[in-house]
Formats: structure tokens, C-alpha cells, sequence
């Protein structure tokens, strides 16, 4: 009977993702609740801001600064048509804190620095280094997974901010020093459009969220990820996809919900 | 054997999925003393400490450690259980991202309130007992396998516990690091006062320093003894066993069909 074998497939499937749904939620509660040592032993926490935040800061610097010019000429070609080619400032920023500097500062922070977590504790898992730790009475959830966490919960929201300065002087540079917009409108339109509440601090809570929903399916990942060479790979792969469209989809409904058409 | 027993194994049943690792094993030993468990590859020595550890739980049957059924503790109870366990992994597991001084001070600094000149004289001691002094600051991909496993060793005693487990603390040693390592264990185990359950394939090398040995066969207990019981055995897979001769009772092969049939050397019915 293919049909029910199909059918049975799906089921199997369906339910899978449920449990995996189920116990990922159950991680997350278990790295919240150990998350004590991180902030008292804040040593463990800053070592990793180095490896997620600041190693990262490269990638996010010169994508940054390649979505800004991109935005600066595209921009200037649109507002030209309309005469505005003064708001070009106003487009370029607003466009980057609301949106591009956090989506795209998370896209690559999931594939440079989640992948990486997702590698090296399904690594530690695979070498026994998280059992030898269990045996020594010390809890992997505490001492390697939750300083992660919160080391790449605190680096995302400056990533991303990072991100949208870098955009902002891209466009900046292709748009006064390049393209010859006159540059105290561009500075100045920029100032009176871009609201702290409404734009900032939504871009920002909206990197919070990213990088929540990316640090946690990364290290979910690497710690259920079967202890083998095949089983870390595909853990990397579904930490990447999993992270990307995760992005995606809050963004849509946190935009949703922030920008409600005022 | 005597009363005062530190691990007591009473009738423990394991299964993974369905198939029987450990078959109603009862072992017990006393405190103080160093203890051999041997078998061939795949019996279940590895299943079984990790059983003590209170990593897996039986099915059936239980282990008690200092008094306690280590599968009836919650995670604290289980956690303060360990703190007075050390388990050498079979591949050593050292943490590879801290250098080899991190690793062996590891516990110190998790579990104890240690100023840091006394974690580093207590570092370079147990470096020093296992032969590693000046290696230090090596990171471990850059040790050899033999020296990665004296460090494991030298971190499993880090905070001397009273129960010390060591899986295949032999393996990959040459000559002089085997008999050194041999008696390390032995003098750890006088000196601290603890009890050492070593797993190990080295008949010769344990039949020198344990003081009594455990056979397993096929999860289950097949001859037990002291060290002169087991020299002077007659039994016929303890003699192949110590001797390591090819042909005896204990199979080399991994139970399923006829190799023979499989290469098409001999037809269904047998016939060459
Ligand atoms: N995670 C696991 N899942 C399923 N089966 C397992 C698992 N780990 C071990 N086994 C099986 O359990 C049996 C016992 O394994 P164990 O590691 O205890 O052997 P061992 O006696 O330590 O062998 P060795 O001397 O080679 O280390 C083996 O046959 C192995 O195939
Ligand atoms: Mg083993």
C-alpha cells in the first residue's frame, strides 16, 4: 500500500517535528534556568562574545558597507525620477534600521557564527567532552551552552547596529561624495525622519529576537546532533536553513505588528 | 566477598533498544581495593561504568555507590555523587579547546574556592605524577594519543576521589608509560585511600598491580578471582584469555552466519 506508507511517512514526520519542536522549547527553559553562571562567572560569557561577536564583526563590517553603496545608488536612481533626490539619507537609514541591518546582520550571523557553535559543540559531544564533563559533576548546559547563549544575544542587537552605521556611511559615500546629493539635506532629512522609538529601538528589539531565535537553534542543534561526523554536518546544514527562514519569518510578523501602517 | 563494599552491583540488566548488553552482572568492591574488569571488545565494560556513573540506568537490578542506589538520585544527588568520582574515558575526552593545564585544573577551579598558586602547584604535581611535567601549555591536538590519555589521567585524579574508574588506561601506551601508569594506579589507589575499578584488555600488565579480577563475557560474569586464582585457573577461556591463544570457548567473532557463505566458498547445504 504506497498510500498509506506515504501517509505513515508524513505522520512520522510530522510528529518528529513536533517532539524536536517540544524538546528544543524545553532547552531553551533549561538555558535560561542555568543561565546563573554565566553573568556570575562573566569571564565564560565575555571569551565567547569574543569568538561570536567579534569575529563576526568583519563580515558584518564589509557586508554592511556593500548593502549601503547598493542602497545609495538603486536609491538615487528611484528618487531621482521624482525629484527627491534629497531623501536619499532618509531611504538609506530607514531603510537599515528597520529592516536590512538586522535581517541581513542575522542571515550572516547565523551562517558564521551559529554554524560554528552548532560544529564545535556537536564536536564536543562526539569527542565524549560533554560526558566527561557530566562525570565531573559540572553541568554542560551551564558551563558551555549558556554562556554561549547569552554571548550571542548580547552581540547581535551591536552587530546589527554596526551593520546599518556601516550601510549608512556606504550610501553616505556613494550618494554626497560619488553622486553629488548635497550633504546637509542627506544628514539632515536622515535626522528629522529617523524616530528612536519607532525606528531604533524596533530595529533593535527585532536583533534581539534574531538573535534569540539563532543562538538557540544553533545550539540546539550541535547538542541533539547525533556524535558522528555525518550526524555534526547535517547539524550544521539545519542550523543554517533553520536559523535563515526562522529570521524571515519573525520579521515578518514582528514588522507586522511594529509598522502597522502609521 | 568483604562487607564494607564501596560500588555494589546487584543484578543489572541493560538493553539498548532491544538487544542485551549486560545480562544479570553482580559485582562488589570493597573499599580500598583495585579491581580488574576484563573481556573481549563489545562485552559491555564500557556499558557497565557507565552505569556506576549513573549515566545510563539498568532495566533491572541496581548499583549503589557509597551506600546510595545511584539511579534513585535526583540531578543534585547525582552531582554531588560524582564530585567524589573520577572516570578516565576510554579516549581521553580532554576539552580541546583549553590547554593541557586548563584541563587538569578544570575541577579545581568548578568545584573548589582554590587561589590560583595552589591550583598551579596542585597542577604541576599531578602533571608530574604522570610523567607531563612541561607540557603544560600544549593544547591537546598537539599531544601524541599516549600522552593525551596520561593527562586525562592526570585529570581524573585531579581532585583525588574516592572512586576511581579508569576505561582501557593502557591502550596506546608504550612499554615504559604501561608499567609507569600500572603503578600509578596502583600507588593512587593505596594512597589515597580509594577504590579503582580498572577496565582494561592487558592481562599481564593488571594481573601485576589489581587485586582481583572480573571476567565478562557476552554480558555476563564468566570467572572471577584474585590474580593468583586467575594464574593458576584451569578454566579453559580464562587460560585462553591470559594466554591470548586463538583457539578456545570464547568466539572472536561477532555472533551472525557463516562467513563462508558469504563468500560463496561453501553452498546452503555446507558443502565446501
Ligand atoms: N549508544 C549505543 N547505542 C547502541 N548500542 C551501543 C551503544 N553503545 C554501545 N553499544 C553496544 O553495546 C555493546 C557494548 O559496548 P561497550 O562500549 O560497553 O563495549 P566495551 O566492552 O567497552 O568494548 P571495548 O573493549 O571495545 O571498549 C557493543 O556491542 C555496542 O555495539
Ligand atoms: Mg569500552
Amino acid at each position: 500500500m504506497p498510500i498509506a506508507r506515504g501517509l505513515r511517512g508524513i505522520g512520522a514526520r510530522v510528529v518528529n517535528g513536533v517532539w524536536r519542536i517540544g524538546f528544543g522549547a524545553r532547552f531553551f527553559m533549561m538555558t535560561l534556568f542555568y543561565s546563573g553562571m554565566s553573568f556570575r562567572r562573566f569571564r565564560l560569557t565575555v571569551r565567547e562574545l569574543f569568538f561570536t561577536g567579534v569575529m563576526s564583526l568583519i563580515i558584518i563590517l564589509v557586508a554592511g558597507l556593500f548593502v549601503g553603496i547598493v542602497l545609495g545608488m538603486q536609491g538615487y536612481e528611484t528618487l531621482k525620477r521624482y525629484g527627491s533626490e534629497s531623501a536619499l539619507g532618509t531611504l538609506v537609514a530607514l531603510s537599515l534600521v528597520r529592516e536590512l541591518g538586522p535581517v541581513l546582520a542575522a542571515l550572516l550571523f547565523a551562517s558564521r557564527a551559529g554554524s560554528a557553535m552548532t560544529a564545535e559543540i556537536g564536536l564536543m559531544k562526539a569527542t565524549e567532552q560533554i560526558s566527561a564533563m557530566e562525570m565531573m559533576a559540572v553541568n554542560p548546559i551551564a558551563r558551555v551552552v549558556a554562556p554561549r547563549f547569552w554571548a550571542g544575544v548580547i552581540s547581535m542587537p551591536l552587530l546589527a547596529a554596526m551593520f546599518s552605521a556601516m550601510g549608512v556611511f556606504g550610501g553616505y559615500m556613494v550618494g554626497v561624495v560619488m553622486i553629488g546629493v548635497d550633504e546637509g539635506s542627506f544628514w539632515s532629512q536622515m535626522q528629522s525622519a529617523v524616530d528612536f522609538q519607532h525606528d531604533i529601538l524596533n530595529g533593535v528589539i527585532k536583533s534581539l529576537v534574531f538573535g534569540v531565535a539563532v543562538t538557540v537553534i544553533s545550539l540546539f542543534e550541535g547538542y541533539d546532533a547525533p556524535p558522528t561526523a555525518e550526524g555534526v554536518s547535517g547539524a550544521t546544514t539545519r542550523t543554517v536553513v533553520q536559523s535563515s527562514l526562522a529570521i524571515l519569518l519573525l520579521d515578518v510578523i514582528l514588522t507586522a505588528f511594529m509598522f502597522r501602517g502609521d | 566477598m568483604l562487607s564494607e563494599a564501596l560500588v555494589e552491583i546487584r543484578d543489572v540488566n541493560f538493553a539498548y533498544d532491544s538487544r542485551p548488553i549486560l545480562k544479570g552482572i553482580n559485582m562488589s568492591f570493597p573499599k580500598g581495593r583495585l579491581i580488574a574488569i576484563m573481556g573481549l571488545s563489545g562485552c559491555g565494560k564500557t556499558t557497565l561504568l557507565r552505569h556506576i556513573g549513573g549515566v545510563l540506568k539498568p532495566t533491572k537490578g541496581y548499583v549503589k555507590v557509597d551506600g546510595q542506589v545511584i539511579h534513585e538520585l535526583d540531578q543534585d544527588g547525582l552531582y554531588r555523587m560524582r564530585r567524589k568520582m573520577g572516570m578516565l574515558f576510554q579516549f581521553g575526552a580532554l576539552f580541546t579547546d583549553m590547554t593541557v593545564f586548563d584541563n587538569v585544573a578544570f575541577q579545581m577551579r568548578e568545584h573548589t574556592d582554590l587561589p590560583e598558586e595552589i591550583i598551579r602547584d596542585l597542577v604541576m604535581m599531578k602533571l608530574h605524577a604522570v610523567g607531563l611535567y612541561g607540557t603544560q601549555n600544549l593544547m591537546p591536538a598537539e599531544l601524541s594519543g599516549g600522552m593525551a590519555r596520561r593527562v586525562a589521567l592526570a585529570r581524573t585524579i585531579a581532585l583525588d576521589p574516592m572512586l576511581i574508574m579508569y576505561d582501557e588506561p593502557f591502550a596506546g601506551l608504550d612499554p615504559i608509560s604501561l608499567t609507569v601508569v600500572g603503578q600509578l594506579i596502583r600507588r593512587l589507589n593505596d594512597a589515597l585511600g580509594a577504590t579503582s575499578i580498572v577496565v582494561t584488555h592487558d592481562v599481564q600488565e593488571s594481573l601485576k598491580i589489581v587485586d582481583y579480577i572480573y571476567f565478562v563475557s557476552d554480558g555476563a560474569i564468566i570467572a572471577e578471582g584474585t590474580a593468583d586464582d586467575i594464574r593458576a585457573s584451569g578454566e579453559a577461556f580464562v587460560h585462553q584469555f591470559v594466554y591470548g591463544e586463538m583457539d578456545g570457548p570464547i568466539p572472536f567473532h561477532y555472533p551472525a552466519g557463516d562467513f563462508n557463505l558469504d563468500l560463496g566458498v561453501k553452498d546452503q547445504r555446507g558443502a565446501a
